[in-house]
């Protein structure tokens, strides 16, 4: 684990904004991890706010919905943040957010008499994912195929410069906390804990506020809602790594939380689920950290699904420096744009805009076997002596050496004093093990 | 703006510390000590240092263009290498020697294993057990402090080994003089206290860690306190750890990166190996000082230690 400058202070303080909706947005048919969507309307097909338009036959999959109404203009490839290039649904926007039909919006009292089958149908209907980045369809970790007794809420956000997550909980605490107590219902979990690092004292405050102020209101089910203040450092919000120290029991290796009795779930996903089942809304829209050296104003922005970048670039110019990176997601694990035409996707929880940064990694550097890697990697792996594994391409020994059990945090390339880009080789034997 | 934009993998952010920064942090808090030897043995210990360093630089610049790969001279660790081996010679060394020392350092130790990070010696400690065992008359001549003609002079771990005395007061030094470094040695291990100052700020600037240089001294220091020369436990704790290169060793020499292992409880082994192999060659060996050869010994162990030793695996039991 390590401590890292945070650049939070740009944007930690700044209410949540809504961006002027752009001219079209691109949806893209894979926002998810699974199956990628097929479209269910035509070139030339009204849309409406919030209209199912693409689907899949599978298992893992999340349907995708119209985040503005007006007119399908073209179905094409485009880029994607994470894939590259992907087939995406381009919408004309009428700017009139029509709707197909009135939302259901659910009373207090009408959501605590659904069942969990139900809430479930209505998450998967949402098409919500986990939005912390991982967009694992949420319908499906509802339901996990052991019995659970704890819910873990991530709203430790430790990546540097995102603060999405900061000022949902500022601003939307008792809506988060609605929100887990479905999930809390769904999965059967008794105790809910929720994991926030003490740099962010406001939001701690706020919702130690809501959960002694007024328990009852989401405990229906008889949880019991603890706040566990966290040492801010990397990779806090690391799923096992927050289940350790929020509980103090580690995942075993190769298993999922659920084998340990746990699911984990971040804030904007459980506020995602608040706004389906309480408001009837799909997840069209959410919150994205603007910031980045380059921009003289940073904002944290309510963005709709498939706006291009640069219209929340835009939105927070001018720009004060010509960027080197755009990097959608935080420093450490995001990944780095090659054009402002990328759209927002479901997991879409910061935009950098970066100059120059002076940091390359050096490609013929030897380890000079400092071992900052080995003492930093929070899993407890010898980085470097799987790189060197890699580089050698003996799959065998940085399977020896554990590499299946890296999260690819990234936190052995940031210590390297060699400049070696370790987690890129770590990741390339772990496909190569995979096989 | 589209064009330029940089596309890598992730991380896009890297902490400040890089090879060359942590290198003449290294080199520049040593100086202290080197300016202390130049005080207490003159400029003859001056030339010394700065042919030692010269040798090792220019060393690495001809073999490196030799090869036609990158000169990497700026990076610091020849020019540290070569401030390592002058501070463990005496200061009466012909010239010659510190000049093929630090070629052998560099050339023999270092760049025939294939640069840095991949050398199994620490090569100033390989270089000056290679001096030692050539000219070893040279290497055991020492210079009484403060005098300017070289009065060859044993140091005070060396009259213990020859029997010659038996305790700190015949030797005429109070252990103050010790820390201060009024005694006969290498000249950038007899000033304890400048090598402190150094030591505290690397540690404080995260550049080592206490584990190997605490294991080797408390290692030495306890072992010659309970089995003293003069009885059981009655040994001489503070004289094991101001004499000899025990300091210097310690702090500078086996806390090499490339040449130490991987892991803090893997250090903290090698230190107490290291510790365990001082005491034994000083109290029973030819030789009054074995830091530099416990060592070069633990570094052919470092291999081993890193497979037994290893971090727990998350999630592993």
């Amino acid at each position: 684990m390590v401590r890292l400058e945070e650049h939070k202070q740009q944007t930690e303080h700044k209410a949540i904004e809504n961006l002027p909706m752009p001219q079209r947005v691109y949806i893209t048919l894979s926002q998810h991890l699974g199956k990628v969507c097929e479209p269910l309307v035509k070139v030339g097909d009204p849309v409406f706010l919030g209209q199912k338009i693409a689907a899949a036959q599978a298992h893992v999959f999340s349907l995708v919905y119209s985040s503005v109404s007006g007119k399908v203009g073209a179905i094409q490839e485009w880029p994607h943040p994470v894939l590259g290039r992907c087939k995406a649904i381009v919408i004309e926007n009428d700017g009139l957010d029509k709707l197909q039909v009135q939302k259901v919006a659910r009373s207090q009292e009408e959501v605590g008499r659904l069942t969990p089958e139900v809430i479930r149908n209505i998450v998967f209907e949402a098409g919500i994912v986990g939005m912390g980045g991982a967009s694992f369809p949420s319908h499906i970790k509802l339901n996990p195929p052991k019995p659970v007794d704890i819910l873990v809420i991530n709203g430790a956000e430790c990546e540097p410069y995102l603060t999405s997550d900061s000022r949902l909980m500022i601003e939307k605490a008792k809506e988060i906390l609605l929100g887990s107590e479905l999930v809390a219902k769904c999965v059967g979990a008794k105790d809910v804990y929720i994991g926030i690092e003490d740099n962010k004292p406001e939001a701690i405050e706020i919702i130690t506020h809501q959960v002694t102020k007024s328990p009852s209101d989401f405990a229906r089910g008889g949880q019991s809602y603890k706040l566990k203040v966290l040492k801010s450092a990397y990779p806090q919000g690391g799923e096992k790594q927050l289940i350790k120290n929020v509980l103090g029991k580690e995942v075993p290796s190769g298993k999922l939380p659920f084998d340990i009795g746990v699911v984990v779930q971040n804030v904007a996903t459980c506020f995602a689920i608040y706004e389906a089942v309480y408001l009837g809304k799909p997840l069209y829209e959410r919150v994205v950290t603007v910031t980045g050296d380059c921009l003289e104003s940073p904002k944290n922005l309510l963005a709709r699904i498939g706006t291009p970048i640069k219209e929340l670039i835009d939105f927070c110019g001018p720009r004060s420096k010509e960027p080197s990176k755009i990097i959608m997601g935080g420093p450490m694990m995001g990944f780095a744009q090659f054009t402002d035409q990328v759209p927002v996707i479901k997991s879409t929880n910061g935009v950098l805009v970066l100059s120059d940064t002076g940091y390359k990694t050096i490609e013929d550097a030897l380890c000079i076997r400092c071992s900052r890697c080995v003492q930093e990697c929070p899993v407890g792996l010898m980085p470097c002596l799987i790189a060197m594994a890699s580089q050698k391409e003996r799959w065998d020994l940085a399977n020896d050496h554990r590499c299946m059990d890296c999260m690819e945090c990234g936190v052995c390339s940031y210590t390297c004093p060699q400049k070696i880009n370790l987690v890129q080789l770590i990741k390339q034997a772990k496909m190569k093990v995979a096989r | 703006m589209q064009n330029n934009l940089i596309v890598s993998s992730s991380p896009h952010i890297a902490s400040h510390d890089a090879t060359p920064k942590i290198m003449w942090s290294v080199f520049f808090a040593l100086l202290l000590s080197g300016a202390a030897g130049v005080f207490i043995f003159g400029m003859r210990a001056l030339m010394v240092i700065l042919v030692s360093i010269a040798s090792c630089v220019a060393t690495e610049y001809l073999i490196q263009k030799l090869r036609r790969k990158k000169i990497t001279i700026s990076d610091g660790s020849a020019a540290l290498t070569g401030l390592l081996l002058a501070y463990n010679l005496s200061s009466t060394v012909p010239l010659w020697m510190p000049l093929v020392g630090g070629f052998f350092a560099i050339a023999i130790c270092k760049q025939a294993f294939g640069g840095l990070g991949r050398n199994i010696f620490n090569p100033a400690l390989a270089a000056r057990a290679f001096l030692l065992a050539s000219w070893p008359k040279h290497m055991t001549d020492f210079a009484r402090p403060f005098t300017l003609d070289a009065i060859s002079s044993a140091t005070p771990l060396a009259c213990f080994k020859l029997g010659k005395v038996s305790g700190m007061d015949e030797l005429g030094l109070s252990y103050w003089d010790m820390f201060l470094g009024k005694r006969g040695g290498c000249l950038g291990e007899v000033c304890i206290v400048a090598l402190l100052i150094a030591a505290v700020y690397l540690l404080w600037k995260k550049y080592i860690w206490w584990q190997t240089p605490l294991g080797f001294i408390l290692t030495v220091g306890g072992l010659s306190w309970v089995f003293g020369q003069q009885g059981f436990l009655k040994g001489d704790f503070l004289f094991s750890i101001l004499s000899g290169g025990l300091i210097l060793g310690a702090f500078f020499m086996a806390t090499d990166y490339v040449t130490s292992p991987l892991t803090k409880q893997g250090q903290l082994v090698f230190g107490v190996g290291c510790g365990l192999i001082t005491f034994v060659i000083r109290r029973f060996g030819g030789y009054p000082e074995g830091v530099s050869y416990s060592i070069l010994i633990m570094n052919a162990v470092v291999p081993l230690i890193d497979r037994y030793v290893r971090p727990r695996v998350y999630g592993v039991k």
